[in-house]
């Protein structure tokens, strides 16, 4: 029995075109991969896939050995397949505490609980404390989403999906929308995610992939072209032509 | 972000919030009780005035918190009016069972149609929820033998409460009863919602995408939320039903659905003191427009309704939060 | 086999009654996103202005609908700008109270002029002779009624399938940032198509009085039925709505000649069933 996720052979087509062909990926714990590739490669709907969103026609996807496929989304999350979302759909009326709050109950299945206080339990409450230490949202615990910066909602949705206490992470465009003088806090947040997390990056900001990324995956319509280190995506020449070339042309 | 900044938006921490709300529902308990005293040739209005509070509330568990938008709430209240006053003409009179079936039929009705509406969403749980007040009305307006029909159900005549306490003629008794009951719904209520029940429906309310996606079970959540409701719903039917000692078919009606839904948004939804203000106002104002020119009433509700959708959308409670911000925008 | 055919032109005629007073509240929600509760009420003003030019000013029928449709048509217009201009942008519940208000309003006003009570609208003698068909005899108001409703849904077809206007509503119904970035006037269409609904809402009150009649309260009483012919025709669907009002108004019809004890029940049942299965409606798109 292989620990970790295990992708295999996974093929999906929207009509005629084909988004996931024969795609294959490994995900150990520890592991911090990139997933990169032009617009339309079939990045986010391989998320999807992973997550239960979507269903493919063929393949196998594998959590520790078992078989996750045929779990619905809400029952891989428990499994422990997580993603963060590349439209923030926080709970934005709410404090930022009490969308961590929300998860953390949520996995703890306290959530039923109808009768006591939801900030009544004290290793619930310690664990949000934790989060909001580890991602450095403690001064504005007690805001409104809504009244953050764009960069802090990032954060907010990081640990938010954390708190569900993942063991594959999968970081849908953590960077999307922050200005470029805050990228650095995504990037720091990112190191410091737990060691034995197995991480999953899909990403456009190329400085950002190349400093968190061990390993990198580019995807073209909806295959797998190579993958490699950051050394020998960047040197490959044609992931430049395909890839880099078309982004620095724009 | 400045910690400053950060101070000035910060949400009231939850220990001061919970102290001013303890001494404010403490003076609404006392102006609720001096309304006894206050108005004693109207109790029969101040009555329906807190049983209707309590439907509302109901209404405001189902809108305000879980975000679910129905127009159907009548046949909740009604299951519940048509439960306890079959009862009591037909079983028993006393009035605790009266209240417990109603919660009942209150709560099965609203699973069993919650089964139904809350795979819709939009329009179509909208017309869903008409529908089901509608069709439960009509079979209540076909089996007259049994409910009386368009005459409503009569002869009912309930038995002292805990065998001490009779309904009189003046409506003290009931008066006490609707009121003892309510202030316990409202209690429960405010439990409810602070508790991590209360927090994912607003969870769901807000994003259902992202409570599926931490591994909630949203349509099983919103049934449970509903059927709740349901209760609570049934708790204001049967005690109209015991008060009035009538039931007629209005209780199932799509107005009653239309009424409340009009006093929660006056009051402001997602919180439970707008149902209550909201409902006080509404049905005061319709006492008193009614009364003194029952023809053209409706000229003031209409008037009323359009002002507060189109100038404080986020209801009169809401006034204070909307000044607080064009006095700062002024600074 | 009499009561077969009793109950199709029965049938057939409610439904076509239902599908002239509930098309424009179908396209209104189609294109603006409007639950508009109170297109009823354009009926109701139709058929007040009517009662009252047939009745009390003594003008001839034909004259009557036109001048009350017309009537009704500024009136509409007057007030999208007015008002709905507004609860376009307005959340689903907004919508819901913002048109219950004005439906209050409208109820309130024909009250003040003409009071509570049941508002006949003079029809020509010619309306309650019987026509001959051959195979049986039908009431020369059911033919006018068919005919009527057959004229319209033929005239909606030309006017979305063949002319400019049509080709930029259907635009705007399948998208409305697309229709405007291609330059369409999507404010004069909006204005102009529910005018038009409350147009043909007052035409088909007019000439439905004598089934669902006219007064003060009409448009909360029958303000349910408009909305279930949208919710099970599909949303900004003509087809849909034309279906849908048929269908609906024939097992209402033969609801009440066979079971009469459960009247509207089955309307209501079979609408469930149409929703549950298809939550977008026969014929919806969105």
């Amino acid at each position: 029995m292989s620990s970790g996720l295990e992708v295999k052979n996974l093929q999906k087509h929207f009509g005629g075109i084909v988004v996931a062909n024969n795609i294959c990926l490994d995900l150990k714990p520890g592991d911090r991969k990139a997933l990169i590739g032009p617009n339309g490669a079939g990045k986010t709907t391989f998320a999807n896939l992973l997550t239960g969103t979507l269903m493919p026609e063929s393949g196998s996807i594998r959590l520790d050995g078992a078989d996750i496929l045929s779990l619905k989304e809400s029952k891989r999350v428990r499994a422990g397949v997580a993603k963060t979302f590349q439209i923030t759909t926080l709970f934005k009326a709410m404090s930022v505490r009490e969308n961590i709050r929300l998860p953390i109950l949520e996995r703890e299945r306290k959530s039923l609980n109808w009768l006591s206080s939801s900030a009544s339990f004290p290793e619930v409450e310690n664990e949000i404390e934790q989060l909001l230490t580890q991602f450095n949202l403690e001064t504005f615990a007690d805001l409104r989403v809504q009244d953050l910066a764009y960069g802090q909602q990032r954060l907010v949705e990081m640990a938010l999906t954390l708190a569900l206490k993942p063991r594959i992470l999968i970081l849908d465009e953590p960077s999307a929308g922050v200005p470029t003088s805050d990228a650095h806090i995504i990037i720091e947040a990112i190191e410091r995610l737990p060691q034995d997390l197995a991480v999953l990056i899909i990403e456009h900001d190329m400085k950002l992939v190349f400093r968190v990324a061990a390993r990198i995956v580019v995807l073209v319509n909806g295959a797998i072209l190579l993958e490699g280190s950051p050394e020998e995506i960047a040197g490959n020449q044609q992931v430049r032509d395909l890839y880099l070339g078309a982004s620095h042309a724009h | 972000m400045s910690t400053d900044a950060a101070k000035t938006l910060a949400v009231t921490p939850p220990r001061k919030r919970f102290r001013t709300r303890l001494l404010l529902d403490l003076v609404l308990i006392g102006i609720g009780s001096a309304t006894f005293f206050l108005f004693p040739e109207n109790l029969g209005f101040v009555t329906r005035v807190l049983i209707m509070i309590i439907f509302v509330l109901s209404l405001d568990l189902v809108i305000g918190y879980a975000g679910i938008a129905t127009l159907g709430h009548a046949a909740l209240f009604g299951s519940g009016a048509y439960a306890a006053g079959l009862f009591a003409v037909y079983i028993s009179a006393d009035p605790l069972i009266g209240l417990a079936i109603g919660i009942i039929a209150g709560a099965v009705i609203a699973f069993l149609s919650g089964l139904i509406l809350l795979r819709a969403g939009g329009l179509t749980l909208l017309m869903l929820s008409i529908a089901i007040a509608q069709i439960l009305q009509e079979i209540a307006n076909k089996e007259r033998p049994l409910t009386g029909g368009s005459d409503g159900l009569l002869g009912i005549d309930m038995d002292p409460i805990f065998g001490i306490f009779a309904f009189d003629f003046f409506g003290r008794t009931g008066f006490w009863y609707v009121f003892v009951i309510l202030v316990m719904v409202f209690f429960l209520l405010k439990l409810v919602v602070a508790s991590p029940f209360g927090l994912a429906a607003r969870g769901i309310h807000e994003s259902p995408a992202r409570m599926r996606a931490i591994g909630t079970p949203v349509y099983w959540r919103l049934v449970g939320i509903y059927t709740l409701a349901g209760a609570i719903a049934g708790i204001a039917g049967a005690l109209s039903a015991q008060v009035t000692e009538l039931v007629s078919l209005e209780a199932l009606g799509f107005t009653l659905s239309a009424e409340a839904l009009i006093m929660l948004i006056l009051g402001g939804t997602g919180r439970l003191y707008g149902a209550i203000f909201g409902t006080v106002i509404f049905m005061s104002v319709h006492h008193w427009a009614a009364s003194i020119d029952p023809f053209n009433w409706l000229f003031v509700i209409g008037g009323l309704v359009l002002v507060v959708v189109y100038f404080v959308p986020e209801g009169l409670l809401g006034l204070p939060a909307k000044l607080r911000q064009w006095l700062r925008a002024g600074r | 086999m009499s009561v077969l055919s009793g109950i199709l032109i029965d049938g057939f005629s409610y439904g076509m009654i239902l599908f002239m007073i509930a098309v424009g509240l179908s396209v209104t929600m189609g294109l603006m996103r409007v639950i508009n509760l109170a297109h009823g009420g354009f009926a109701l003003l139709g058929g007040a202005f009517a009662h009252w030019l047939t009745s009390i000013a003594s003008l001839n029928y034909a004259l009557s609908v036109i001048l009350s449709v017309l009537a009704v048509m500024l009136i509409a217009i007057a007030m999208e700008r007015a008002l709905y201009k507004k609860i376009y942008q307005f959340s689903e519940l907004q919508q819901v109270l913002a048109t219950i208000g004005i439906a209050f309003l409208m109820i309130a006003s024909v009250n003040l002029f003409l009071g509570s009570t049941l508002l006949p609208i003079r029809a020509p003698a010619f309306f309650s002779t019987s026509i001959d068909l051959g195979f049986r005899s039908l009431p020369a108001h059911r033919l006018v009624v068919i005919i009527a409703g057959l004229v319209i849904a033929g005239g909606l077809y030309i006017l979305l399938d063949r002319t400019r206007f049509g080709i930029q509503l259907r635009a705007a119904v399948d998208n409305r940032d697309m229709a405007a970035s291609l330059g369409i006037n999507t404010v004069k269409i909006y204005a102009l198509t529910f005018s038009l609904g409350a147009g043909l809402a007052a035409f088909g009150g007019i000439l439905g009085a004598e089934l669902l009649p006219i007064e003060a309260y009409y448009p909360l009483r029958y303000m349910v039925l408009f909305l279930v012919v949208v919710a099970v025709g599909g949303m900004g669907s003509i087809a849909g709505s034309f279906f849908a009002a048929i269908s609906l108004g024939i097992i209402d019809t033969a609801a009440r000649y066979i079971v009469p004890d459960f009247g509207t029940v089955f309307f209501f049942i079979a609408m469930m069933i149409v929703l549950t299965l298809r939550p977008h409606g026969l014929l919806g798109r969105i």
